[in-house]
């Protein structure tokens, strides 16, 4: 033994080396990487709360209803009934946490015709109109109440 | 009965705390003791997305609606969602004409005319939310992932921008965000359905040719989608694990 300590000098500088290494490894590898980094799996388990912290701006249907649940009973029976209220109305998230902040006005005729202008892709049994063919390019709403198009607008 | 300065408050002091416990009893009872609500809990979902081709107008309203609810930059090159205006001529599926200008932002302005012997249809594209996913298996850092629920995240604060990801989706779903250069995609707006919400394609979609759907929840309506359509998801040979099923998948779609 003494004599391996004595000719083998050399030997344990190099092992003291690694050794030092492989601790330099670990306490960096502690500091640097996440405490919840693969709790789940190969990612920082914080990234999912991450992703679910934004404030969503389009408010959802049900939280319309709770104030404009009359809106729902016009729909009835529409073909319109199941279009949700922002797909025309816009992102109104802010409205619906803060009534007094406004929704923009709508302009009936551009925003019907996004979806009911004729386009050639568009299914054939999907409802289509070319507005001057159809209407002279009247107002939509003149005509057709737009949550329930198939009754004759009152004014 | 003399009551002397220290009686005083120590009378005082026992009348104002069960008065104030009191307040607190009668006040969670009245308010009807609104309980926590129930934690989300990731294990008890498996996401998906459904979407009806035979339904989709090409209106744009998801591409709007996706860039407003997410804040992804306005120009063309930059989408988390995007719809396909597809044109094939009869037999030939391997050369459609496909465009997207400004990725259906701005809807599609006719270029078609009707009855010129192609079938002409659109087709709505969004990250495909891969359990075998591509993209994360190529990621060094581990920034991108499979969550629990199986939605493919990013985690920004991770992101080196090294866009090994954005070359090996096979979808073309992911974007440098010019903003932070750290990558950015569709994340099934992770932040509205982990509330119960719809993600704001699907919210703002007029005729329903978009469905969330949870597949580990039996009664989710996306079962009665699978079980009455024949469905099919792109790219099969990719062997993605693809959850983002296409009713009336021409062909021709790549």
């Amino acid at each position: 033994m003494k004599q391996l300590l004595r000719d083998g000098g050399h030997l344990i500088r190099v092992a003291a080396l690694f050794a030092a290494g492989v601790l330099a490894f670990f306490v960096m590898r502690g500091l640097l990487v996440p405490a919840d980094f693969g709790r789940y799996g190969h990612y920082r388990a914080g990234a999912l709360e991450d992703n679910r912290k934004r404030a969503a701006v389009f408010a959802g249907k049900p939280a319309c209803l709770d104030c404009h649940g009359d809106v729902a009973d016009l729909q009835k029976g529409s073909k319109h009934a199941a279009v949700r209220c922002e797909a025309c109305h816009g992102a109104l998230a802010r409205h619906a946490d803060d009534p007094s902040v406004k929704p923009a006005r709508l302009g009936a005729a551009r925003l019907c015709l996004t979806c009911h202008r004729a386009t050639a892709g568009r299914p054939a049994k999907f409802p289509q109109v070319d507005p001057e063919a159809h209407s002279g390019g009247a107002d939509c709403a003149s005509c057709h109440r737009p949550h329930h198009p198939e009754q004759e607008s009152k004014s | 009965m003399t009551l002397d300065r220290r009686a005083l408050f120590g009378t005082a002091g026992k009348y104002l705390i069960v008065t104030a416990a009191t307040a607190t009893v009668i006040e969670t009872f009245l308010s009807g003791a609104t309980p926590e609500p129930a934690a989300y809990a990731a294990a008890d979902h498996w996401w998906a997305m459904a979407l009806d081709i035979e339904k989709c107008i090409g209106c744009g309203n998801c591409v709007r609606a996706c860039k407003t609810e997410n804040n992804v930059p306005l120009e063309a090159e930059f989408f988390r969602t995007w719809v396909e205006r597809y044109h094939v001529r009869g037999e030939d599926l391997e050369h459609p004409d496909v465009d997207a200008p400004n990725g259906g932002y701005d809807g599609f302005p006719e270029k078609y005319a009707a009855g010129d012997g192609a079938r002409v249809f659109f087709v709505p594209k969004l990250c495909n939310h891969c359990a075998h996913s591509p993209c994360v298996q190529v990621c060094p850092v581990g920034a991108t992932f499979v969550s629990p629920d199986g939605v493919v995240l990013v985690d920004k604060s991770y992101c080196l921008g090294c866009r090994y990801c954005v070359q090996a989706c096979p979808y073309g779903c992911r974007y440098i965000d010019p903003r932070t250069n750290t990558v950015d995609k569709c994340n099934l707006c992770y932040h509205r359905i982990t509330k119960g919400l719809l993600p704001a394609c699907v919210e703002s979609c007029p005729t329903g040719a978009r469905m969330l759907g949870d597949l580990k929840n039996p009664k989710d309506p996306i079962h009665q989608f699978l079980r009455d359509h024949k469905v099919q998801v792109l790219k099969p040979q990719m062997a993605t694990g693809s959850k983002a099923f296409y009713n009336g998948l021409d062909g021709s779609v790549r």
